[in-house]
């Protein structure tokens, strides 16, 4: 295990954790803005990549494929929270999640009779087509650091929106006391919509950007979603910092182990028996994590302040 | 005397649910995953089992014939719901299809013990083969571990003495790396089990470009398999590590993985362009009728439609069970893959090849044969079957 291995398994972690923060963050926004559960956001982020395969089909760019594919997102967004979820703020979260899983069935079945059940793609934009040599023998595409870029901005972008714009401190305002910022003149329905269409939006967005590096097949976002929820319990519910610091940690923990329980494993076991506790100790580790700091800090480790 | 008893079994039952089945008709059962990310695979499998019924003019062995293509959602317990409701309620007179192991063996018991004819479109697992198996199962598919073996010749053929195995953790995947070491005399220098249903492999990847060995191989069925070969092309080790694999580049997944599997080869025991006339006349009508490439799945189901077909019109017709069993055992069809013939186990003899991902002039994503692996392939279990 040299150094080198271990700062490439490193950055291998950190880039995992950015992809799952942006998939992460518009569900933290609207579970802890709007104190809705949006099982759906998964299937938001399959729409997102198969809006974009769809608009590259047409456009033949990656960009054009970009920006169809996040209008789209929107519009499906604030569809779905006209025809059904603005129905649902008021319910308690178990119609929330009902209804939201419904959704889930509904867009994955609709996916796979517009689209077809095959495994579908959406080829890197050229600018970014490149690699550079990270170690002898493993290239690292440049796509992956665009990623990780994208998902630094998405992070400022947020920060600044929720904490430092008007709009960001009515939403804050709403998400604490609704019925009183309403009596003060504010429309809180079209506000909720706003918050809801943009975290539509940044769900498709992770879609999109990960389509290049990741299979674009329906029931794709679902075992993300898992994941998701895991990174935003663990991070703080509504937290945009815990769920960037949370993402990261998830990442790294993740792939770390996959990449060191085995060999750790083989110091104090036989290898065919590290070969068995080895993935299954890997495997387990991001939940073991989330109990963890759902038995010693239950708010998680990053929570919003106030509220 | 058994026969007596099935016949009266079968007249008791006729009588209870009050209508006799028309002997000039045919009803299947076929089950399928067609639901959930694998869906692909139970789609082709239908397709094809679906147009050799077609061509067949609807009328497989003469007979009218009914397909009820029923989803088994990947979840055995749905299966074996489903499989009771085609037996008890629908009263089918043959069962096919089924794409994944876990199904098959849930599924496996109820149709054998109802005394039900199955031909199987895929899965394969070992315990059919071996201990468990029934004079009441033919599959048209594979043995489970045959890929996997196949790689792991072509490897120790090919002289390479290290590599990397690597699989998801779960039953079918320790099937397949210790199918592959069967025949893979070499160094494993290390065997990675991944998460099921994995996304991000740069971990693996990072650990197969420090560890430099001669190969990998690699079992990651469906959208694992796409994120693997994708990813394994964009960290640059499509050049210099060459891919084997087994059910992880085929017509299911290229749509996905395009240029970046382009030359990664893998085991399998039918490809496009294996030349029979079968097969040329398979590949055309199916590309007619659906407008993609089949893959081996498509072919499996191709051929137990044709197996079928064959058998009921060697049997005259499926009046006598016994009769259509022997009919079947003799697997009177034309395979697309070539030769084919079952072995005491019901499954089938037959040769596997090493395939490799091209791009046709057509711009459609295939695999092609690159070499014989094994000749008449005779599975590892059959001597643990009683048949004879």
């Amino acid at each position: 295990m040299s150094a080198t291995l271990f700062a490439v398994q490193t950055l291998n972690g950190l880039q995992l954790g950015i992809l799952l923060f942006l998939i992460a963050a518009g569900l933290t926004l609207v579970f802890g803005v709007m104190d809705f559960i949006n099982l759906a956001h998964g299937v938001q982020y399959m729409l997102g990549a198969y809006l974009a395969v769809a608009a590259y089909a047409v456009t033949g760019t990656f960009w054009g494929a970009l920006v169809l594919g996040l209008a789209g997102a929107l519009v499906i967004g604030l569809l779905l929270e006209v025809l059904v979820f603005r129905h649902l703020y008021d319910r308690d979260h178990l119609d929330q999640v009902l209804a939201t899983f419904g959704i889930i069935l509904f867009l994955n079945e609709a996916v796979k009779a517009i689209w077809g059940s095959t495994p579908l793609t959406l080829p890197m934009p050229e600018v970014l087509d490149g690699s550079f040599e990270l170690m002898d023998g493993l290239l690292y595409p440049v796509y992956r650091i665009a990623l990780i870029v994208a998902g630094l901005a998405v992070a400022v972008l947020l920060y600044v929106l929720v904490s430092k714009t008007r709009v960001g401190m009515l939403v804050r305002a709403g998400a604490t006391n609704a019925p009183m910022v309403a009596a003060l003149g504010v429309d809180i329905r079209r506000l909720f919509m706003l918050v809801f269409g943009f975290g539509a939006m940044l769900a498709g967005f992770a879609g999109i950007l990960a389509a290049p590096i990741l299979v674009v097949e329906p029931g794709m976002g679902d075992n993300l979603l898992i994941l998701a929820f895991v990174v935003i319990v663990i991070g703080g519910i509504g937290s945009i910092r815990g769920a960037f610091l949370a993402a990261l940690i998830v990442g790294l923990v993740d792939t770390l182990g996959r990449g060191f329980a085995t060999d750790i494993a083989k110091l104090a076991l036989s290898p065919s028996a590290a070969n068995d506790v080895g993935p299954a100790i890997a495997s387990m580790l991001i939940y073991v994590l989330m109990a963890a700091v759902l038995f010693f800090r239950p708010s998680g480790l990053f929570p919003a302040r106030g509220g | 005397m058994k026969r007596m008893v099935t016949a009266a079994l079968a007249a008791a039952a006729f009588g209870l649910s009050g209508m006799a089945a028309q002997a000039d008709s045919l009803k299947i059962g076929f089950l399928a995953t067609l639901s959930g990310p694998p869906a692909s695979l139970g789609v082709h499998m239908r397709d094809g089992f679906l147009l050799g019924v077609k061509q067949a003019g609807g009328k497989l062995g003469g007979l009218d014939t009914e397909v009820l293509v029923v989803d088994d959602e990947l979840k055995p317990d749905v299966a074996l719901t489903k499989v009771r409701g085609l037996l008890e309620r629908d009263q089918v007179d043959m069962m096919a299809g089924i794409v994944f192991s876990n199904v098959m063996m849930a599924a496996y018991k109820p149709i054998i013990d109802s005394e039900t004819i199955f031909v199987g479109g895929n899965a394969g697992p070992s315990p059919i083969a071996g201990k468990a198996c029934s004079p009441y199962f033919f599959t048209t598919s594979y043995q489970n571990d045959q890929n996997h073996e196949a790689m792991g010749k072509y490897a120790e053929d090919a002289g390479y003495k290290r590599m990397i195995i690597m699989a998801p953790n779960y039953q079918a995947g320790k099937d397949s790396l210790a199918g592959f070491k069967r025949h893979f005399k070499g160094e494993v220098v290390d065997e990675i089990y991944t998460k099921l249903g994995q996304l991000d492999f740069s971990s693996e990847l990072t650990k197969i470009a420090a560890a430099k060995p001669d190969a990998v191989f690699v079992f990651m069925p469906g959208g694992m398999g796409v994120n693997l070969v994708k990813q394994y092309a964009q960290a640059g080790l499509s050049g210099s590590v060459p891919f084997l694999s087994a059910f992880t580049v085929d017509e299911t997944t290229l749509p996905a993985t395009q240029d970046t599997a382009l030359g990664l080869l893998s085991g399998a025991q039918w490809a496009p362009n294996i030349d029979n006339e079968a097969n040329k006349a398979f590949v055309a009508a199916f590309e007619a009728e659906y407008g993609y490439a089949p893959s081996i799945y498509a072919s499996q189901g191709y051929d137990a439609a044709r197996l079928i077909d064959g058998a009921l019109t060697q049997a005259g017709g499926k009046a006598d069970k016994a009769k259509l069993m022997a009919a079947l055992k003799d697997a009177p069809f034309d395979s697309v893959r070539g030769d084919f013939k079952f072995n005491t186990n019901h499954f089938p003899i037959q040769d596997v090849y090493v395939v490799k991902a091209v791009k046709r002039a057509d711009g459609k994503y295939v695999t092609e044969t690159v070499e014989k692996v094994f000749d008449d392939k005779v599975d590892a279990y059959v001597g643990e079957c009683s048949m004879n």
